[in-house]
């Protein structure tokens, strides 16, 4: 846990950090982030709670508590990763963690999205790239340089190619992925789409 | 590429503008907030300095952190009663509708939506909840979206978001007596795992799926989630338009008559193009109840739960994680598998059928006085329609705790939790690890009915033997 979180902001286009592998494919967002903390009306104090229950279980031997991958930014995921609740929380505890980015075999939908919207680009591998990867790990450190512009990354031993959706790759590297700008530029084309609408019409209280 | 189905159409509707990146702008016909996944979002459009562009196409009510059995306030959470005051602060600032506690109207978001009529064929409906996908039953194209999202929609109405693929789940002959709705969906999500859908929109369709009510539709939908899938939905028919009729905030007179024509266009072509069909028989479909971490980790009454060799290569490793934390042995029966709590509720099944089926089975019988076992109506609606019906009396004297209305024991954000690791038959949408409140608390998911089952044996059963 880094203690001082600043939210990326701009154009994303190199990530350089050192990997953390987790694995397990269908890792939730409850247990990225259990319920109990989605209490809150801020998202600042969810770094220190991120998988909190795995954690408590492994007693110290969670890959989130070794003292080897604490200064760890990209981090590295089975398939499925983040499926189940919408929350958002899950990535707003991993990104004040210190997560920059992710490399897994496949994300669920709408936790891919909450990571493109606060920062987080999610790059896919096949497996067999990923399992390389998380074999490496269990060996040695791993640094990765991640450049976005080409989708590639590479280390001392290892070099990949990186699939991101383009439209993802495209935001981050033009440093419009903070989407309420980009969507309100169209205020007038908005404003005759809700006109345009015929059920908009239909509703009682809405008249 | 899909072609012509009703996602197509009401997608093709909805869009503003192609965005550069390649995404497509959507505009949200009904966003539907709750006190959880909004908080941030209000305060960004403060840090922003933006105005909810259309506040009348945003409803709110509070469900995930309402207590059940004393919902005076303050509550006596502080967390929760903080969150629920920043929901009413926030509401009155942006003159948003808000259904309170004991307005009524107030419960689960998404049972309050469809039965005020709120939830209608052809728009678009976002909300900060998985489950979101609930309403597409009324042949709606809905999903679920993070707070990032729930900014973007109060300030803009609209979302950026990638076009999704269409499955069409074609669900041949019908559900046999004692099987229901929830049986079929766990099926479908075991059948095709539970990433299957991701990036997908699941349409369900087919004799099976037509013969289902409106509320059995919703569990459905409500479990595409699931399966990987952000969006499912059914294409509306006549019971879908008497469904919604009367409805608070149904159409009018002649409004009705023109929302009617419009909805009776709205469905998929039948030569309509999908990305992928799947076809299978519901009259196949047996009583089934999860033995996992995952909802596509489910089993029949009847089967074993499977050993490791009997599993792709893909499922094994979450198996394996699976029968240690489950303490479930490969090959063991599911069947006769001791339960300690017994949760009838939730945006899944906690609506006025699924309350009927369950007090059906309950009815002249008593809870095994090893099982503590609640009933949480989906709404305040849903609540006082059972008391109307009796039901609550034939929950109270089976035994079961009958509660106020919300999220409750679905995921556990009020005091409602598994202690230890207690094993619970649920009527809920999740069984992940933790999912109900105790870090190694262990969750069965099965229809409302097996629950009350379940409840009376102390222990996992064919609810069949229950009904005549």
């Amino acid at each position: 846990m880094k203690s001082e979180f600043t939210p990326p902001i701009g154009k994303i286009s190199n990530i350089n950090g050192q990997c953390i592998s987790l694995i397990g494919n269908d890792i939730d967002t409850d247990r990225i982030i259990p319920a109990r903390f989605l209490k809150c009306v801020n998202f600042d104090s969810l770094g220190q709670s991120v998988f909190e229950d795995d954690r408590k279980t492994l007693k110290g031997r969670h890959p989130f508590d070794l003292e080897e991958n604490k200064n760890s930014s990209i981090l590295i995921v089975n398939s499925n990763f983040g499926c189940g609740s919408s929350r958002e929380h899950a990535p707003q505890a991993l990104i004040r963690w210190g997560i920059k980015a992710i490399i897994g075999e496949s994300f669920a939908d709408i936790f891919y999205s909450n990571c493109i919207a606060i920062g987080i680009p999610c790059f896919t591998l096949p497996k067999k790239s990923i399992e390389e990867i998380q074999n490496y790990c269990d060996n040695k450190f791993l640094f990765l340089e991640i450049d976005l512009k080409k989708s590639f990354a590479k280390s001392k031993d290892l070099n990949l190619n990186l699939e991101i959706k383009e439209s993802s790759r495209k935001m981050f590297l033009s440093g419009e992925w903070d989407a309420t700008s980009t969507l309100l530029d169209n205020e007038k084309l908005i404003e005759n789409k809700f006109n345009q609408l015929p059920y908009i019409k239909f509703h009682s209280h809405y008249s | 590429m899909s072609q012509d189905t009703l996602f197509d159409k009401v997608w093709d509707l909805h869009k503003v503008s192609s965005l550069p990146g390649g995404s497509d702008q959507i505009f949200i016909g009904l966003h539907l907030i709750h006190e959880v996944t909004s908080p941030q979002a209000f305060g960004a459009l403060k840090d922003k300095k933006l105005k909810v562009k259309f506040p009348d196409r945003t409803v709110a009510t509070v469900d995930h952190i309402v207590p059940t059995d004393n919902q005076s306030r303050p509550f006596k959470d502080n967390l929760a009663e903080q969150m629920i005051e920043t929901l009413e602060k926030n509401c009155l600032e942006h003159k948003i509708r808000f259904f309170n506690i004991g307005s009524g109207n107030q419960g689960i978001v998404h049972v309050v939506a469809p039965e005020l009529g709120l939830t209608q064929p052809g728009m678009t409906i976002a909300c900060g909840d998985s489950h979101t996908s609930t309403h597409g039953a009324f042949g709606s194209i809905a999903f679920g979206i993070g707070t990032s999202q729930v900014r973007d929609v109060l300030a803009t109405q609209t979302l950026a978001m990638n076009k999704l693929k269409v499955r069409q789940i074609w669900c041949d002959n019908k559900l046999s007596k004692g099987v229901y709705a929830k049986d079929l969906v766990l099926h479908i999500i075991n059948k095709l795992g539970v990433k299957a859908g991701v990036g997908f929109a699941y349409e369900f369709a087919g004799p099976a799926i037509h013969e289902l009510s409106m509320e059995e539709r919703m569990t459905i939908c409500n479990m595409s989630i699931e399966g990987g899938a952000r969006c499912g939905y059914i294409n509306p028919d006549e019971k879908t338009f008497s469904y919604i009729k009367n409805k608070l905030y149904a159409p009018k007179n002649e409004h009705w008559d023109r929302a009617l024509r419009w909805w009776e266009s709205l469905k998929s072509d039948e030569n309509s193009i999908y990305d992928d069909v799947i076809k299978l028989d519901a009259s196949k479909v047996e009583p089934t109840v999860t033995w996992g971490i995952t909802p596509g980790q489910s089993i029949s009454i009847n089967q074993q739960i499977p050993l490791l060799d009997d599993l792709s290569p893909n499922d094994k490793l979450v198996a394996e994680e699976a029968y240690e934390y489950m303490s479930f042995k490969p090959g063991q029966l599911i069947k006769d598998t001791p339960i300690d709590v017994c949760f009838i509720g939730s945006c899944t099944n906690g609506r006025i059928s699924d309350l009927r089926v369950a007090a059906k089975v309950l009815k002249g019988k008593k809870v095994s006085k090893n099982v503590k076992a609640f009933a949480v109506p989906g709404s305040e609606k849903v609540a006082t329609e059972a008391k109307q019906e009796g039901l609550d009396q034939i929950f109270k004297d089976s035994g079961f705790q009958w509660r106020e209305p919300g999220c409750s024991m679905c995921l556990a954000m009020n005091s409602d939790k598994l202690i230890g690791n207690q094993v619970s038959a649920s009527s809920s949408n999740r069984n992940f690890k933790g999912r109900q409140g105790s870090p190694s608390g262990r969750t069965l998911l099965m229809s409302p009915a097996m629950v009350a089952a379940a409840a009376i044996n102390g222990k996992v059963s064919d609810v069949r033997e229950f009904i005549n």
